[in-house]
Formats: C-alpha cells, structure tokens, sequence
C-alpha cells in the first residue's frame, strides 16, 4: 500500500471527510493489499471484496467511518454471510440476522471485506484451532498470530482493515492483539451488546475492537457501546464520547503492578518492556503503587471451569437437526453423537466434556459451585485493589508469539492466558497495546485494567503510555 | 391401600408474545410461523425477559397464597431432544419466583387445602409430531410455534388420596387462572397440562413408591389415570409384586398406563444458572400495588354468597364458576336487592336461554341493569313470573331495555280490577260445575277458576287480584 495512504482509522476519517480520498479508491487499496498479502497470512475465511466496493460506494463519506473496511470475527453474526465460528459443523451456516455491534457499525458506514479466521469457537490461543486452516503471524508468517481472535488481529496487523472486532471470552482479543502488534480492547462486561456474537462462555463474552491505534479503538467504541434490549445483560449507561476524553497525560493517574504477577515468569523482553512503560507512566505523571491480588493465580482454573461449562450448554445446539452438519444415525441418539463427532474438534469436544462433567450430579458442588465462589472473590480482590490504583499495568502474555505448531501440549496452551483471564472473570475493562518488540522482532503487548465501566479511563491511560512508547497517536 | 397423589401442573400464560422474544403467542396457526431467532435457538440470539409472563406469574401466585420472592433466579435444564432447540430448557431450579401457597377443594371428605410446594416460571418447549403417513417417510416433525411460550409449573405437596380430589383440585385451579385471566386453562388446546405422581401402600403411616404418568389431556384422564393406576398398583401389592419408580403413559383408548422409562435411567440435567439473564428483581413496592389490585378470589366469593346472601351451595358455586358470571351477579343484586331470587332466576332461566344458544353470558346482550329491572317488574306484578319468559329472550337477544320489551309485548299485568271483572264473569258463566263445587264449601276449586280467569288475559291479570276478584263474585 502506497505510504500517503491513512495508516490508522482516525487519518482514513480525516481524509475521507476531507475529500482527500474516496472509500472506493481506499478500498481498491485494500483489496490489492489484500490479495497479495492473504494467500500467506490466511487472515480471512470469506471475502466479501465485491460487496464491500459496492457498499463503500453506496457509504456516505460523511458517515463517522466513512466507508473504512472492518474485518468481522467469524463468529459474529453479518446477515446473508457464513458464519463458521471456525468449525465444520457451521461450514456452510448463513447469519440470517447481524449482530447488533454489526448494525452499529454499518450503520456508521463501515465496509465489511470478509470474515476472519479464529480457532473453533473461540477456543484457543493460536488460530490453529480453526477447523480450516491456521492463520500466520505478519510480523513472522512462520508465528502464529495468537487467537482466538488471530484472523482479526493479522488483518489489522498486514493492512487488511483498518480496524476488526473480535471477541474475548479469556483474552481473544488482547492476546492475538498483543502477538501481532496491535491494539485490542475487552470493554466492560455489558458494555456492547453480545447479541449475535455464537456464545462460548456467556458470562464472559465480550465482542471488542482490534485497531493499530488506542485512539481507533475509542472510535470503534464510540460506535458499539450501545444498550440493547435484545440482551438482557447489555446496561444502560449514560453515553461517552471514549476519543474525546483521550487526555494527554496520566497526571493524578496511580498505575498499580501486581505483585502476585511480578512473580510469573515472563521473557525477558517483555519484562523489560513492563520496565519501560512503569517509566513512561511516571514521566507522564502518573505515580506507582503495589497492589496485591491473593487469588489472581486462580483465576486459570476457575476460568477452565466455568467457560467450559458454560460453553458444554451452548454449544448443544450443534446437533445436526435444524441447521449445520448432520450426519446420520440409526437413531437420534446416534445422529446427536455422529453429527458432534465429526462436527466439532479435539480442543472443543475437551471442553464440552469438561463443562459436562463440572456441571453433573455429584461435581456440581465440588468444580462449577466453588469455580464460581473463587470467581467472586477475584473480582471482590480486583475491585478493592482497583480502588488504591485507578489502572492496573502487566503484560499481555508471557511470551511474544509462538512458532505455528510449537505448543501442542493443551495446558501449556491455556497457560498463555494467565494475564488476560482475570479481567473476563471480573468484568472489567483491560485493553493490551503494542509495547515494542523483543530480540526477533516480534511485537511485545502490555495490557491494561481498569474497573468496571472506566472504559474511557483506560482507553485514555493506554493512549498516553502507548505513544510515550512511541506509538500513534 | 392408602393412595398418596401430587401433581405437577404447567399453566400456560396468556401473553401476547413469547417468553423471551417477540414472537406471536397465537394458537393453531400453520405450523414454525411464529418462530425467530431466539425461540429457535439459533447461534448468536438472545433470550429478554417478558415482563407481561412475570406479572402474570405473579398475579397466580399471589392468588395461590404464596410466598413471591423478590429475587429469583433462570437456570438451564440441559438435556437432547429435536422440539428443544437451544438443548437446554430456560427454566427456574434453585430459586423459583414463589414457593409454598396451598388451593382449597371440596369434596366427598369436605373442605380441604392441598398444599403447593413452589411455582416457577419457565419456557415450553416444541411440539413433536410423529408422522405415520408413509408418504412423508414416517418421520417426526417439529413445529417450534409453541417454544418459548411462557409457562409456570405448580407442584403440590402429595396432599390428594384420589381421583377425585386431583379432579376437583385441576378444576378449582383453572377456574383460578381463568378468573384471574392469567391463563385460558384450556387442557385442550395445551394451556394447561399436568403430570401425576401416585403412590399406593399397604401401611397408611408409610409411603409407597412413586410412579409417574404422563399425557394427561383433560380433567376426565387425569381421575381415569389415578383410579387405574391405583387398582393396578394395589394389584401388584397384594400380588406380593413391588411398585418400580417409573414413568408411565396413559393410553386415552384403552384407559391404561403402560411403562415410559424407569426413572433409574432418569437424565441428568446439568441445571446451572443462566448467564444470559440478569437474577429476577422484583420490585417490593410493585409487588405490594399487585397485591392491592388482587380481586376477590372465586372460593372466597362462593363462600360469601352462601354466608352473607344466603345462597344455596348449589348456585353459590355456579355464580362464581367464572368471573363475568360472578361479576354479573353482584351488579344485577346492587339495583335489585334480592340475592337469592336473582340467583335463582340466573341459575334457571338465564342458563336454560344461555344453554340453547350456545353462548356465555357476556356473548349476549343482556346487561345487569336489564335482569334487574325485569326482576323488579315481577316483584312490583307489572307482569307475571310467566310473563318474564318471554321477555328475557328479547333482551338477551336484542338488547332493548325491560320496559320496551313488556310494552313491545303487549304483556302488561293487568291490574285494572274492572278489566278482570269482565274476565270473572265470562268464567262464571262457562263454569258452571266448579262454580257450584265453590259454592257449597270446597274452596280449592277458586285455583282452577283462577287459571282459567289467566288463560282468557293471556296470563296478562294479575292473579292475586284476579282471586280477589273471583271470590268476591262468587259469594255475592
């Protein structure tokens, strides 16, 4: 893509809106982009690049995205497209209806150019779980981009879109985000509504932005925190304007480190770059302060409890009868059992039966009921320590992206998600921004939390140590 | 052989849209038209909660004395099958909306209160059709109009020892959900269902094992299930045979039941808490406007009538069978001030007319005002008793007011005593037998000359004066 063209959502807008250039000439850009660069990062599952001219030249230049392309996590409704959540079992689905944060952002004239990869229903940390094809890295096509949300954070990354939605149950958005240099926000619980995103953990889902900029993701969410009342657990809140309230410093700002994280392990790299933004933070103002999370170590079991229980009752409804795979049995027990087996994939037929197993007579009580006490008394130590700290600093990951196949081991898998679980078992809002790169060049992410409903908070506070690391603007 | 019966009873609630989505609560319409992607589960949809289902839950609950609970909580009841979409069941498990609350009956053994355990709100699920025609492959079709219909479940504590009494409890509670208009209690058309569980044992201090059946589609099933199944079990018993916990089917042909599944291989159901549906929060002053607005209950009523008006059991019970009967009553006694005659005049004459028609009450024309001015124009003899017959028809087919109808019938009581002279006289004259029989003491013959006297005035005279009349002739 030529070097005058916008970078960043906020400089498309500028042009757009200024005449400068239309959303067709950009979108031909993209497309361009797009068919040189996808054959080797395999970012998208469905294009759409016909379409998505003839929307952007329908789209109103004036509209607040103007006809920028959006790529679409495929397992978020867009009516009239596949919806595969990455798995053979909706290989050939269709979304009849789309996802509210998809009106939203059509309606503020976004173009879709496709679906994006993603492991099998949102579970995984690597893309590779996708029952189609894995997704590579732009920063190292030999990486893997991080997941589930890795065909959204890749598109970013390589100059597909200008900005995507994912959705992050356990961090599928900050951590493909943080692997492929880019920014990805987790607002608060409730904050955008889930309705037509496919449900993994429902208490956990949450569909969030995937931009280059901390600014861009403020755009987006100044386009998707909507109350819905078709989900019940979307809240109703007075409205934020999150780019206006981007303030240029920390001053006042307490920047809290947890000291029960500070232990883990991380490459050493990323520790380093922890260093430099604690500076960054002091040089804009903000002061230090040690926080202690008890539990937060936790925070890994209890999610592999309950996401998986959660997920073991909604993900039953891939039974082959009305839509989907199906493949015959000698009997309906037997179609069930055909249709799933050959549906699903390993990772997602593991969790289905540890969600079964944690919810069955005789272990509810001993897993699901205690799993659910502990995620309480997380998220109680969280809100506490959030109240000595107005955000908390740590990494997104412990290690920068992983070699496609390196990790095969399920635990060690899950393990890459220690830093991110605990703000979806909370609720609270945690965005992971690029934070340099380590010895092979490889971006590093740093995550951010804040509590519930400091959306605006902590999309301003990563703004600023974001660009005192050198990002954009 | 002591028989030990409990029910559980799904009501369903007379909204105008689903439990948990908009879709149309219409019945009878072609099938999977009343269907989106919420009630059919599809990936991605979401259930909201219909705030219509939750009053009318409440309203039920209150009615049936119990406790509501400010908080309370969805849970999904997770387990396969086609007309289940979403496979789970949003339904209430730990924390039901109302629990305890009890339904009074009466029958052979007296008054009674059957005690409920809880009431829940929950969604319905499709409706299979098992398709015999060979044409269409002998498959099973799903019509996914009746899921997510809002339901409540009612469970009884096992207080019922017969047929009879579940009979007489079903029929006391849909006149409950009627009257209240929380339900049309319609078994027919699926608005109310029930399943039983009945026990039978030898030792009345110990309880039986319990057995379960199910497809109970009227009243009349559910008094025909419990008594075979008693018979069958005491059978079994004496027989040295024991009782399996099973499900059974009740076979409306053959009057039997027959074995479903043992309930050894009962499924699991993996109840948890639903995520997608904040904790139920009802507000304590709302509950208590609710409660303001509770109206007389059909049993309290019925009790009343036949305490403070004197009504017979009888016509206590038919007045306050429905609402609008009820209702009708009670405004029809307010501008005429004889309960027990207007009761019997509607138990009589005003059934008989609504019988022949076909119709309810509120399906004609006739009003309170108008059944109580007909009643006042028999007491003040404007017209006769006899004469009232044929003027209720007009009003309840036409609507015109008494006064229009007796005129527009020529039925004025003749109360003029020159006009029934002139009657008197002719009878005199054409009954010369009777007259004499009169004449030499036996004065019961007056009756007969007294009807002859209302047969020449088309039952127009006023008989008391048409007697005066006559006698006063008679011994001049």
């Amino acid at each position: 893509m030529s070097s005058k063209l916008p970078h960043t959502l906020e400089q498309y807008r500028h042009a757009v809106h200024a005449h400068e250039l239309s959303a067709e000439e950009y979108l031909d850009e993209t497309r361009q982009c797009i068919e040189h660069g996808d054959p080797q990062v395999r970012a998208f599952l469905h294009l759409r690049l016909d379409a998505a001219r003839s929307d952007a030249q329908a789209t109103n230049p004036l509209s607040p995205l103007a006809g920028a392309p959006i790529a679409i996590k495929d397992n978020i409704m867009v009516a009239g497209e596949r919806c595969t959540c990455g798995s053979q079992i909706l290989e050939h689905y269709v979304a009849p209806y789309s996802a509210t944060a998809v009106v939203s952002l059509l309606a503020a004239g976004a173009v879709i150019p496709g679906k994006t990869n993603c492991d099998e229903f949102a579970m995984g940390s690597s893309t590779e779980n996708s029952a189609f094809f894995p997704t590579h890295n732009p920063a190292d096509l030999t990486r893997v981009p991080g997941g589930s949300s890795g065909g959204s954070a890749a598109a970013v990354a390589a100059g597909f879109a200008l900005g995507a939605i994912g959705s992050d149950t356990g961090g599928s958005v900050r951590q493909p985000a943080a692997f492929c240099g880019v920014v990805g926000f987790k607002p608060t619980y409730g904050l955008v509504s889930r309705y037509g995103l496919v449900a993994f953990g429902s208490s956990l889902d949450c569909i969030g932005p995937i931009t280059r900029t901390v600014r861009d993701a403020a755009i987006m969410m100044n386009i998707m925190a909507v109350h819905d009342p078709k989900d019940a657990t979307s809240v109703k809140r007075p409205h934020v304007d999150f780019e206006a309230t981007l303030q240029p410093t920390l001053t006042g700002k307490r920047v809290g480190i947890i000291r029960e994280l500070q232990r883990l392990d991380v490459q050493p790299e990323i520790a380093a770059a922890m260093e430099a933004a604690r500076k960054a933070a002091v040089r804009s103002g903000a002061s230090i302060v040690d926080v202690s999370l008890p539990h937060i170590l936790s925070a890994l079991p209890v999610y592999y409890i309950i996401a998986p229980a959660e997920c073991s009752a909604n993900l039953g409804r891939f039974d082959g009868v009305r839509y989907g795979l199906h493949v015959d049995g000698r009997n309906m027990t037997e179609t069930y059992s055909r249709t799933r087996n050959a549906g699903f994939g390993t990772e997602v037929k593991r969790r289905i039966l540890i969600g079964a197993f944690v919810l069955s007579a005789g272990y509810y009580d001993a897993y699901y009921k205690k799993a659910t006490s502990v995620r309480q008394l997380i998220t109680d130590e969280l809100e506490q320590a959030l109240q000595s700290a107005d955000v908390l600093l740590t990494p997104t990951t412990p290690t920068t992206a992983f070699r496609i196949g390196a990790v095969t081991d399920p635990l060690e898998m899950y393990k890459a998600d220690v830093f991110t679980i605990p703000a979806d078992l909370a609720g609270v809002p945690a965005i992971s921004f690029p934070a340099g790169k380590d010895a092979a060049g490889l971006p590093i992410g740093l995550q951010l939390m804040g509590p519930r409903w400091s959306d605006a908070d902590v999309l301003s506070s990563a703004n600023v140590i974001f660009t005192a690391l050198g990002g954009e603007s | 052989m002591t028989t030990t019966i409990g029910l559980e009873i799904h009501v369903q609630l007379a909204t105008r849209t689903k439990m948990f989505c908009g879709c149309s609560t219409t019945f009878g319409d072609e099938p999977n038209t009343h269907v989106c992607p919420v009630c059919l589960g599809l990936p991605g949809a979401l259930p909201t909660l219909n705030a219509e289902a939750v009053h009318l839950a409440i309203t039920l609950a209150m009615a049936l004395g119990c406790e509501v609970h400010e908080v309370s909580e969805f849970s999904r009841k997770n387990y396969f099958y086609p007309d289940l979409p979403k496979s789970y069941q949003i339904t209430q498990f730990d924390r039901p909306i109302a629990t305890v609350g009890s339904v009074p009956i009466v029958t052979e053994r007296g008054a009674r209160s059957i005690r409920l355990t809880r009431a829940h709100i929950e969604e319905d699920a499709g409706k299979s059709m098992h398709v015999a025609d060979i044409t269409l492959g002998g498959e099973t079709l799903v019509d996914f109009n009746r899921c997510g219909m809002p339901l409540i479940e009612i469970v009884t504590e096992p207080d019922m020892q017969s047929g009879d009494e579940a009979y007489e409890f079903l029929r006391n509670l849909r006149r409950l959900v009627r009257w209240l208009g929380v339900s049309s209690g319609d078994m027919e058309k699926g608005a109310m269902r029930c399943d039983v569980n009945v026990s039978v044992s030898p030792d009345p201090a110990l309880r039986g094992t319990k057995v379960e059946i199910k497809n109970l589609n009227s009243f009349r099933s559910v008094k025909r299930a419990i008594d075979y199944e008693e018979q069958r079990q005491a059978q079994c018993l004496g027989g040295g045979t024991s009782i399996v916990s099973e499900t059974r089917h009740f076979d409306e042909v053959q009057g039997t039941t027959t074995v479903m599944r043992s309930k050894e291989a009962s499924n699991d159901y993996r109840y948890f808490p639903e995520p997608d549906l904040p904790l139920l929060q009802l507000d304590s002053t709302e509950l208590e406007s609710l409660r303001a607005q509770m109206p007389e209950l059909p049993w309290e009523m019925q009790s009343r009538f036949e305490r403070d008006l004197g009504l017979s059991p009888y016509d206590a019970a038919l007045l306050t069978e429905e609402r609008s009967t009820a209702e009708f009553f009670q405004q029809t006694i307010a501008l005429y001030n004889n309960p027990k005659k207007a009761a019997s005049y509607m138990g009589t004459e005003v059934a008989r007319l609504l019988n022949e028609r076909g119709k309810t009450l509120s399906e004609t024309q006739l009003t309170p005002a108008a059944l109580a001015g007909l009643l006042t124009m028999v007491e003040n003899n404007t017209i006769s008793n006899t004469a009232s017959k044929d003027v209720l028809p007009l009003l309840v087919d036409t609507g015109v007011t008494p006064a229009e109808a007796v005129k527009n019938l020529g039925l004025e009581q003749v109360s003029d005593a020159s006009a029934i002279k002139d009657y008197a006289c002719e009878v005199i004259a054409e009954n010369a037998t009777q007259v004499e029989q009169f004449k030499s003491g036996k004065e019961a013959v007056l009756g007969f000359l007294v009807g002859q006297l209302m047969k020449k005035s088309k039952g127009k005279a006023n008989p008391k004066l048409a007697g005066e009349v006559l006698r006063t002739l008679l011994k001049s």
